[in-house]
């Protein structure tokens, strides 16, 4: 049974990061054309730090970093007459009840626990993607559109509003699939970060962990498990190929491009 | 111990010589650097030998996908999607186990299941097939006037395509392909996270980052000095493949060359 609902954990895991992702994305790429400098450096150095730094060590740094602040910021608001250092040598240390999730918890809140840190780090690592991908399609609606918004008189938030935002989709849609070909492909670190994905069931129920004492039935079935995810993963790709195309040839419909000419 | 000390331990302790244990307490600065240091030289090797092979075998798929027979094409448009179209990290589980099976079937092929071939095979042929898609599309948009010249010329078949097909396809895709290679060393990574066990302890940079990591409790310090060695090896490739490209548009002037753009991705 396991499995199934694993597949169902990654299904979940692609549903809540893509728009989370989003949102971050669409928050970078506004703070890195804002006006104000400080906001656009802010912008600006969350894309591209993101962006340099080799992936998995992002993902494996991000979930223990993550889990340490939201500790920290919790034990300074809970625990202000705390006298011992937080750092005692190589150890973490956090007063009881700033503990995240506190120790008495069941072990669902675990799991979710460790699920919503995995699409937090997720969603802050394909949001600067996401933002590199906005800010090039931002720049790309046509000048002159803009120019007519202002001439009509509409002010800054309200070009942005009504006609940048609508018309940058076309632009950002071939970069934002290719995304999310990339974060289909991502998920399976979800079994990096310790949740309990489809890796993890693949390797537990196929696995003879020691073969001479085993319970199961049958030899080594791992390799068909894991080919049985890697055609799960070529079909949900194809299908997604599919589907975003649809979507192009119903967003270029009436625009001023080669593709909606046609 | 001194740091120098730490240096000599330490530095080829990943392809198992020098101090056997690791260290257990008192981390330092230098032992860890040293250490991920260490492990860099596996990084470095998969990235070569994988980018090397695959780049030929690479040129072969896409000549293959580019071809009018359908007995060259399909099996060229199967490999291209298999390898780009599932992640890299099934794809080593799926290959460590499929080399386990074969091990325990036939009782050869033991040096398969160990990481430093059977990571590098699926290496090469994942790089093969994502630089094949690189290299099929510059194939196609080898400019047609260059081909009709060699034509007129009286070249044909083996000749054409050595002389003039190949060094512009190679010319059109150098830029994308730099990016295959950085890209191809970010994901040398994921070896000993997948699979492939480190046998007695000898690991890749983020194999011993990580083993800081969970040591210490304090990933602020590993991930990154990693992310630091990543980045230097980045320029590396960067000015190496520089190099190359600077010869590839030697006979173009100065405004019509094509630079090498940065640009990154993650997880393949």
């Amino acid at each position: 049974m396991g499995l199934y609902w694993a597949f169902g954990t990654v299904l979940t895991l692609l549903a809540i990061t893509a728009p989370a992702a989003l949102v971050f994305g669409f928050g970078g790429a506004v703070a890195a054309r804002s006006k104000i400098l400080p906001i656009r450096w802010f912008g600006k150095s969350y894309v591209s730090i993101v962006r340099g730094v080799p992936d998995i060590a992002f993902f494996l740094f991000f979930v223990i970093a993550l889990d340490q602040a939201f500790e920290w910021m919790r034990h300074q608001y809970m625990c202000p007459d705390w006298d011992q250092p937080i750092r005692q040598g190589n150890d973490f240390v956090v007063c009881q009840a700033a503990k995240l999730p506190q120790g008495d918890a069941p072990q669902w809140v675990h799991e979710v626990y460790g699920f919503f840190t995995a699409v937090l780090t997720f969603a802050i690592v394909f949001g600067a993607f996401a933002a590199n991908v906005l800010y090039g399609a931002m720049n790309a609606v046509p000048k002159a559109q803009v120019e007519t918004a202002h001439a009509y008189g509409m002010t800054a938030a309200q070009t942005f509003r009504r006609i940048t935002v609508p018309q940058m989709w076309v632009y950002a849609l071939p970069g934002l699939s290719n995304l999310w070909m990339v974060l289909i492909k991502a998920t399976p670190l979800l079994f990096l970060l310790g949740v309990e994905d489809i890796v993890y069931w693949a390797r537990e129920l196929g696995g003879t962990k020691t073969p001479r004492f085993t319970d199961y039935p049958h030899g080594d079935w791992r390799l068909w498990y894991f080919l049985a995810l890697l055609v799960f993963y070529l079909a949900f790709t194809k299908l997604s190929e599919f589907v975003l195309e649809r979507v192009m040839k119903r967003l270029t419909h009436g625009q001023a491009t080669l593709g909606g000419s046609q | 111990m001194s740091c120098w000390e730490t240096v000599q331990a330490y530095a080829f302790r990943s392809i198992g010589y020098g101090e056997r244990l690791l260290p257990r307490d008192d981390f330092t600065i230098c032992q860890q650097l040293t250490l991920i240091g260490s492990g860099m030289i596996w990084n470095i090797y998969f990235g070569l030998l994988a980018l090397l092979a695959g780049f030929f075998f690479a040129n072969l798929v896409a000549v293959a996908k580019a071809a009018q027979n359908p007995w060259f094409r399909k099996p060229a448009d199967w490999f291209i999607l298999i390898f780009r179209g599932s992640p890299l990290f099934i794809q080593f589980f799926l290959a460590y186990f499929l080399f386990l099976n074969l091990k325990q079937s036939t009782g050869g092929f033991a040096w398969l299941t160990s990481a430093w071939a059977g990571a590098l095979i699926v290496l090469f042929l994942n790089t093969a097939a994502y630089s094949a898609e690189i290299f099929y599309g510059a194939l196609r948009s080898v400019p047609k006037g260059e081909v009709e010249a060699a034509d007129a010329y009286g070249m044909a078949g083996w000749t054409r395509f050595r002389r003039v097909v190949w060094p512009t396809m190679l010319r059109l895709a150098w830029p994308a392909y730099t990016n295959e290679a950085i890209f191809l060393f970010h994901a040398t990574t994921l070896v000993f996270f997948s699979g492939f066990p480190a046998f007695q302890q000898k690991g890749d940079a983020l194999y011993y980052a990580s083993y800081f990591a969970d040591k210490t409790f304090n990933p602020f310090v590993p991930y990154p000095i990693v992310a630091g060695y990543f980045i230097l090896l980045t320029l590396a490739v960067i000015s190496a493949f520089g190099l190359v490209n600077r010869y590839l548009n030697r006979h173009l002037p100065q405004e019509q060359r094509r630079k090498i753009r940065y640009r990154p991705q993650i997880i393949r």
